[in-house]
């Protein structure tokens, strides 16, 4: 069985290309348009073993997704992931605060995402 | 990053719901909403544009989001108050982004130099937002290289996958001798690693480094139990071990640094080049429990699943419930944003070829109107019986049908909102050009036209505009002088009339300058210099092709402002354009565009054996007259009375020239609509014949204009009826507008 | 006549001749008299359907009908040709034709032949002075003894005033 990994990002752009290219790498892709909806999508789709979220989404942003996620026993050690276009060490701080396991600095390259995606996944 | 150009189109459509949104929301704060309701939007579609744009290399696109976001940034912070002067920055920004979204979508190089001045003027916001500070942009990675003319050739590739060395700075790491510097080492690394808590907090964990860490080279690791406490203090999510792990590697040491790139603030971390000799491995700190390759039962795992496997570490409410009850909990942030939300969410969408829609359009009219013609050989079947499953079939057939039908035409169909919505930037970027003041009001922006209709309305309506501000509206001096307020009015309106589209932009400036047009048009040649011109004719000469002089370019566009150009385009729409001037009171001109696909409420009338349509909007009443409220008139015809005002009255039957209609007033109906300019007109009729929504079709374009008909639609039993143009019926009475050809 | 061919029905021509450039017309006819149109302009021929008149139209303009969502003229060529409307009955037929960038339709008694002609039996009517019918007939072909004008669609929308929009829009 594949295993499964949940996308949130408000982007279409992102969120088809993130999918095309986990799907490509043989996992089974879980996707959400923004934070309330992720949680949304976890609670249905509780096998989730990576999270993968964008920050600046609408509704609920990532570091406040993150925090609901912790909050979660089921996902207290789920790894999540947050995609960010800033290197800035500020960003980092704040999801690493939140509860972030990593970050992927957007734009990525296919090979590197799932590069990071195995240093988290057990 | 060739797999990903598939994904262009998606990012080009997103893009254009984003500025859409990014639009509407500096709107929205320009006419004084709040800011914190839509500053989160705005800054979140320029920062999508970015994150995708990234992603296709478009690096000027790329550069230009990053520092427009980061002012965006510091308005949402509240460190940069977002006042008109600000607001007119970002308003230009998003201009500039806008363009620079065409070009790349078309491929096109960004010429050189463009978007820079508005960058320029970001900067010096992002410095106000820091306080004034002393020209030091701490967070712009981009600036030094934003102001630097630099092919879009040269720039390295944004995919690109190294990180620019100064990425790191802040991470601290032992000196190293010099080949360390990305050179490969000749043997390895020493790398001295203790996890704190937060570590298992944030989910990671120490095997999965190491198995990184192996990728590179060959690995061994030595653990140091030392520290663990006694089981009964042991803490679930406690750090009590420390490793030592040797590299034996020819990698550069940032492929070391790398794999502890999430955990370097949550551990202690040493990265050492390994002697040339390192000989036995050093004693760790206390004494190793093993020095071989990571067991399958390292004990921090272990601890990890305990932490995982005992919620009673944290008391926690019912469990899978709780992150939908704060789903649920989590309101939009207002109602606006959930509706443009909802709006963009509706117009994520494929691209489909118009022409396929109107396949489909055409075809879903015919079936309808079988549709009505199969129920019509229906009616004299029992409805009973065997026929009574049919004829309820039917029913729902039809139903579907009608669903089907608006469904087809709402694709079609968009609303003038999106052309009207550019124009209040232009306005205020014209009058700070001019220094003038305007303001601009709009009007019916929900009124829908076809698509088609609607993308070639921007043209025209931004000529119009510019040129209204250029010639009509008077500087605030001259204003105050000619005792009008100093800030001139600029309104602009959609309306159904029809089936036509009326778009009329007034301004109440300084009106045609009838002297200086006159003059004009007899030095390009235009007229002879003895012409003699009616006001209106004078008038129109502005819309003459070769009228516009230089000195209407406009230093915005850099294109020549021509009112030829509006006249071009909107004949090209199959319109036409009007103007009205009353010196010093300012200029109305309408353009009046036919909605080939246009649905519009209309209101059956019969007059004689034929049935004519009256649109809905123009509709003011129907009445029966009575007597006393139809009088005979000075000029032998007759008015309506109608609350004391008098109404002049056409007899369909007679503009029409129509055989066999009612002749007695008291028999018929009087339709009172409102035609141009606002005063009214009755339309006399025989009989109402009920309401129905049409759908819009041209006569024109297999026929020719008809006088008093605007369009036709096709009725149910696929019968052709015409749709009333009542301005037209209304000044029917007049010969030069009647075409009698017997 | 020589290698003039008439078919029965709507079947296409064979047996011209091959190296003489050949055209082909449909032809109708109005009472006794028998016209040509090419087929090339030709869309579709259909049966009578009552039209929705348009007022202070030409005479010869019948009025407007449905052509599967498109809405086009229909015209009377018997009173086009300035004489008496014509009386329709069902078996009266609507040639469509495309002409430029419209669609129009032409009510005639009947549709009688497909003729393929070559270009050396086409005939120019001299200019001289035409009225009504004359006018919109440019070409003659004969055939079997029989001369069948030729009806140029141009001249047939120019005098039934259908040009009206190019001459409107200011």
């Amino acid at each position: 069985m594949s295993k499964r990994i949940l996308t949130v990002d408000d982007s279409k752009t992102i969120r088809d290309m993130l999918n095309f290219t986990l799907s490509g790498a043989g996992f089974s892709v879980a996707q959400a348009e923004d934070g309330v909806d992720g949680l949304r999508v976890l609670a249905a789709t509780p096998d989730v073993e990576v999270i993968i979220t964008d920050i600046n989404m609408p509704n609920m942003d990532g570091f406040t997704f993150i925090e609901h996620v912790r909050k979660d026993p089921l996902h207290k050690s789920t790894p999540i992931l947050v995609l960010t276009t800033e290197s800035g060490a500020d960003k980092k701080a704040r999801a690493r605060q939140s509860g972030a396991t990593g970050w992927i600095v957007k734009p990525f390259d296919p090979n590197k995402l799932l590069d990071v995606i195995r240093k988290v996944l057990p | 990053m060739a797999d990903f150009s598939d994904f262009k189109a998606t990012f080009f459509q997103e893009c254009k719901e984003l500025l859409e949104n990014m639009e509407a929301g500096l709107m929205a704060m320009d006419g004084g909403e709040d800011v914190s309701s839509h500053i989160d939007a705005i800054f979140r579609a320029v920062h999508s544009v970015k994150g995708g744009a990234g992603a296709f290399g478009f690096n000027k696109l790329v550069e230009f989001a990053h520092v427009f976001e980061t002012v965006l940034d510091q308005v949402r912070q509240g460190a940069l108050d977002p006042g008109a002067d600000v607001l007119q920055i970002l308003l230009q920004a998003g201009d500039v982004l806008n363009d620079l979204v065409t070009m790349a979508e078309s491929n096109a190089a960004v010429p050189d130099g463009y978007g820079q001045e508005v960058r320029a003027k970001l900067h010096e916001l992002e410095l106000r937002g820091q306080g004034g500070g002393d020209g030091d942009a701490p967070m712009e990675e981009f600036d030094d290289l934003d102001f630097m003319p630099v092919a879009a050739t040269d720039l390295p590739d944004a995919g690109g996958e190294e990180p620019a060395p100064e990425a790191f700075d802040g991470i601290e790491f032992q000196p190293v001798p010099a080949d360390a510097t990305g050179l490969p080492s000749a043997t390895g690394y020493r790398v001295s690693f203790a996890p704190r808590p937060e570590l298992f907090r944030r989910s990671n964990e120490p095997l999965l480094l190491f198995r990184e860490l192996r990728r590179l080279g060959t690995l061994t690791v030595a653990c140091d139990v030392s520290a663990l406490p006694d089981l009964n203090v042991l803490l679930a999510d406690g750090a009590y071990l420390r490793w030592t792990l040797d590299l034996v590697s020819d990698c550069p040491i940032d492929q070391v640094r790398e794999v502890f790139e999430f955990v370097e603030d949550d551990c202690d971390l040493k990265v050492e080049p390994l002697a040339a000799d390192p000989g036995p491995m050093p004693a760790p700190p206390a004494p190793p429990v093993e020095a071989r390759p990571i067991p399958a039962t390292a004990p921090a795992p272990a601890a990890r699943a305990v932490a995982a496997a005992a919620p009673v570490a944290e008391p926690v409410p019912a469990a899978a419930p709780s992150p939908a009850a704060e789903s649920a909990k989590v309101p939009p942030k207002d109602s606006g944003e959930a509706q443009r939300k909802d709006e963009a969410a509706g117009g994520i969408t494929i691209r489909v070829d118009l022409d396929r829609v109107d396949r489909v359009v055409d075809m879903v009219g015919e079936l309808v109107i079988m549709q009505a013609m199969l129920r019509q050989a229906m009616g004299d079947l029992p409805r009973d019986g065997k026929y009574g499953a049919l004829s309820r079939g039917l029913e729902q057939l039809f139903q579907i049908s009608r669903e089907l039908q608006e469904s087809v035409m709402a694709i079609r169909a968009q609303p003038v909102r999106s052309v009207f919505q550019r124009m209040p930037r232009l306005v205020r970027e014209l009058s700070n050009q001019t220094g003038k003041k305007a303001r601009l009001v709009m009007q019916g922006e929900a009124t829908e036209v076809d698509k088609t209709v609607t993308e070639r309305l921007a043209d025209p309506l931004t000529h119009m505009i510019r040129n209204a501000l250029d010639h009509g509206i008077e500087t605030p001096e001259e204003r105050i002088a000619a005792g009008k307020p100093e800030e001139g009015v600029v309104h602009i309106s959609a309306e159904h009339k029809g089936g036509r589209i009326i778009i009329q932009l007034t301004d109440d400036g300084r009106g045609i300058n009838r002297e200086r047009v006159r003059q004009k048009a007899i030095e390009k040649g235009l007229i002879a210099a003895d012409a003699v011109l009616t006001d209106e004719e004078t008038d129109a000469l502005i819309f003459a092709p070769g009228f516009s002089t230089a000195s209407t370019i406009s230093n915005i566009s850099g294109r020549g402002v021509g009112m030829d150009v509006v006249k071009r385009n909107v004949q090209d729409l199959g319109g036409r354009v009007t103007i009205r001037s009353t010196p010093g009171k300012g200029s109305t001109i309408s353009l009046t565009l036919p909605l080939t696909l246009a649905v519009m409420d209309g209101m059956i009338v019969s007059s004689g054996a034929e049935t004519f349509i009256v649109p809905i909007s123009n509709i003011v009443e129907c009445l029966r007259p009575k007597n006393g409220n139809v009088q005979q008139a000075g000029d032998g015809g007759d008015v309506l009375l109608l609350r004391g005002e008098v109404v002049p009255i056409q007899r369909l039957s007679q503009v029409f020239e129509i055989a066999n209609a009612r002749d007695t007033l008291a028999d018929c109906v009087i339709v009172v609509v409102e035609v141009e300019g606002g005063s009214k007109l009755g339309i006399v009729v025989d009989e109402l014949l009920g309401q129905q929504q049409v759908v819009v079709k041209s006569i024109e374009e297999n026929y020719g204009t008809i006088p008093g008909i605007g369009a036709a639609t096709i009725m149910g039993n696929g019968q052709v009826a015409l749709i009333l143009d009542v301005d037209a019926v209304g000044s029917a009475g007049r010969p030069a507008n009647g075409r009698h050809i017997h | 006549m020589n290698n003039t061919q008439t078919h029965g029905g709507m079947s296409a021509s064979s047996g011209a001749d091959p190296s003489a450039p050949s055209h082909q017309y449909i032809t109708f006819t109005i009472g006794e008299r028998e016209f040509a149109v090419d087929i090339m302009a030709v869309r579709e021929i259909r049966g009578w359907t009552a039209t929705t008149k348009i007022p202070n139209a030409p005479r010869a303009i019948l009025g407007v009908i449905n052509l599967r969502g498109t809405i086009i003229p229909v015209l009377d060529l018997r009173a086009s040709f300035g004489e008496e409307l014509t009386v329709v009955t069902p078996a009266h037929v609507v040639i469509i034709v495309v002409i430029g960038a419209r669609t129009a339709g032409i009510l005639v008694d009947a549709v009688s032949d497909i003729l393929t002609v070559g270009q050396d039996q086409l005939q120019d009517i001299p200019e001289v002075e035409r009225q009504g019918r004359d006018a919109m007939v440019r070409e003659v072909i004969l055939v079997n003894q029989r001369l069948v004008g030729v009806l140029s669609l141009e001249r047939l929308i120019s005098q039934s005033q259908l040009e009206l929009t190019d001459k409107v829009a200011i």
